[in-house]
């Protein structure tokens, strides 16, 4: 046998190899750009069942309206649109300062074993189907704000600001709001957990070699550095929120109604839409009007993810260069 | 006090995750307001034993010691010492710079800020001063307000120099603090320790043999967590004792 032999014939298999990488590059481009053609699609197909409504009724009335009777050919959005304001404005007042002060303690503070532990924990709540922890509303939140929160509120005899109701169920925005904060926590920690970690230790080091205490290098380095992250991760918490849908139509209550307390009953759009679509269809421009608030939702959840996107974008940018 | 002790290290062992041992019963006695340079090639612990005169080892996850580090003749790692006062009293400069976000004057002021109020025209004429004695002042003394990140990397060294000095340390640890910059830049901070050893005592952890040579009066050689040799610079350079200072003098690792 000659040394020829063992030679594999390498020139014949060099054309083929580079077809394949090219249409390999092909379909790998196309399958990547699904995400922004389902993007699109959605949002279109959306505005195109929206389009009927529009052409009856004004944009301003739709938003503006108050009442929602579908059968009188009434349909006001803004009982949901404030209802999702309500639930979710103030899920973030419950969840935002402790999931900050958590990131802050696990990025700053914890050993590396606690932080080990720590962070599956999070992942892992944050993993849990939302329909289990509406369970867990209803049968541990709701009776707690029905037995507690209400009678307490009560118990001023001329009223409390945010809290007078005439609601004594416990399902409530109260109670959807609690839900919704166990919900987001997780998520703002983790964001906002990366973006400490993103701050390279030497930053710290130069606060802490003057002789700064970990709180000081925290209050006058560590946070205006990443002011904008923690906003950011905040922001995205409040779109996610927003969108959240199974868990607080279990505890919210869904009242069509203007709220104005939080132990008030409220009905937010996801709530809407997944209560009555595919109901009640004969009744006319129904169907459009409940895609209408799916649209709504859509563009508010898409504006907060966009600018907490941007945000975030420009500020690694930024530390990456100035670092 | 001068050439008397200023740092003294005693029975020090030093230990990293999984008892890894980063310090092998280091035993030195650092000479007041001189430069003292510490050698040895890459991992033989030089850096570490700097973190140990400012109680930054204890930042690493898993680190620990044994022994002591007694300046000024009290122990450092005491438990009733402050370790914000022993930070205080040890500035350190960085392998890079970095710099707070802030700006330029902000930066210098940081630690002054840190330790109290100072206001106003007395802020100002210490942001000055600590400049001036880092080089720095005839060039940005016009851009104070701006961020300390628009400076070149030189600069930014210099920063950290007068930020460090501006809480009136005793000592200066710098590890490996010309090893980010530029030729010129290096040779500027080198000046600037050498002015400053009349009022300070330095220590330097060096990768350049030639650095070492250029600002050490005390010399330490380490070898995989131990020190070989350690003796005023000029001894330790031209006629060292121990086989393995020979070898490194000579460039055989």
């Amino acid at each position: 046998m000659t040394a020829e032999a063992h030679k594999l014939p390498l020139g014949q298999r060099l054309f083929p190899r580079r077809q394949h990488d090219r249409i390999g590059s092909k379909v790998l481009f196309v399958l990547t750009l699904i995400p922004m053609i389902l993007l699109i699609a959605i949002t279109v197909a959306l505005v195109i069942k929206t389009l009927p409504l529009l052409r009856e009724y004004s944009l301003a009335s739709l938003l503006g309206g108050t009442e929602w009777k579908p059968l009188k050919g009434l349909f006001g959005y803004l009982p949901f649109i404030s209802a999702t304001l309500w639930v979710t404005i103030l899920a973030l007042v419950i969840a935002v300062p402790p999931s900050l002060l958590t990131a802050i303690y696990l990025s700053e503070y914890a050993s590396k074993p606690l932080r080990s532990v720590m962070k599956p924990i999070l992942d892992l709540l944050a993993a849990i189907p939302s329909v289990i922890y509406g369970v867990w509303g209803m049968l541990v939140i709701v009776p707690w704000v029905q037995n507690k929160v209400i009678p307490f509120a009560n118990s001023f005899p001329n009223g409390f600001p945010l809290l007078n109701t005439d609601n004594p169920t416990g399902f409530g925005i109260l109670s959807g709001a609690i839900v919704l904060a166990v919900m987001v926590a997780p998520f703002i920690v983790a964001v906002t957990n990366e973006v400490l970690t993103a701050v390279p230790e030497g930053i710290r080091h130069a606060s802490l070699a003057v002789g700064a205490t970990r709180l000081q290098t925290i209050q006058r380095v560590l946070i205006p550095s990443t002011r904008q992250g923690m906003f950011a991760s905040v922001v995205l918490g409040f779109s996610r929120a927003m969108g959240e849908t199974m868990a607080v139509l279990m505890v919210v209550g869904n009242v069509v109604q203007m709220p104005g307390s939080i132990l008030d009953a409220a009905y937010p759009l996801p709530a809407l839409i997944a209560n009555n679509y595919g109901e009640m269809m004969s009744i006319p421009m129904y169907d459009s009007a409940l895609m209408g608030a799916a649209l709504i939702l859509l563009v508010m959840v898409l504006i907060l993810n966009i600018a907490s996107t941007l945000i975030l974008r420009r500020l690694m940018g930024r530390v990456r260069r100035a670092w | 006090m001068m050439n008397d002790t200023h740092i003294e290290i005693r029975n020090l062992n030093a230990y990293y995750e999984r008892n890894q041992q980063a310090l092998i019963n280091v035993n030195l006695k650092i000479p007041h307001r001189q430069i003292t340079v510490i050698m040895g090639p890459s991992g033989c612990g030089k850096t570490t034993l700097l973190k140990t005169f400012n109680r930054f080892l204890e930042l690493t996850d898993g680190a620990r010691i044994t022994g002591e580090v007694l300046i000024d003749g009290e122990n450092i790692y005491d438990p009733d010492k402050d370790v914000t006062e022993i930070r205080k009293k040890t500035g350190l400069l960085a392998q890079r710079p970095y710099m707070l976000p802030m700006s330029i004057y902000e930066n210098v002021a940081y630690g002054l800020r840190i330790h109290g109020a100072k206001h106003g025209k007395e802020l100002d004429q210490a942001v000055q001063h600590y400049l001036e004695i880092a080089g720095l002042w005839d060039e940005v003394k016009d851009r104070l307000n701006s961020p300390a990140t628009s400076l070149s990397i030189g600069q930014q060294q210099r920063v950290c120099l007068a930020r460090g000095l501006a809480v009136e340390p005793e000592i200066l640890l710098g590890d490996e603090p010309t090893s980010a910059l530029d030729p010129i830049s290096a040779a500027n901070i080198e000046a600037r320790l050498l002015d400053l050893k009349e009022d300070y005592t330095i220590v330097v952890v060096t990768h350049t043999l030639r650095q070492a040579k250029r600002l050490g009066d005390y010399a330490i050689f380490m070898y995989l967590g131990e020190v070989v040799e350690a003796g005023p610079a000029k001894e330790v350079f031209e006629h060292p004792k121990e086989e393995r200072t020979i070898g490194y003098l000579s460039g055989q690792f």
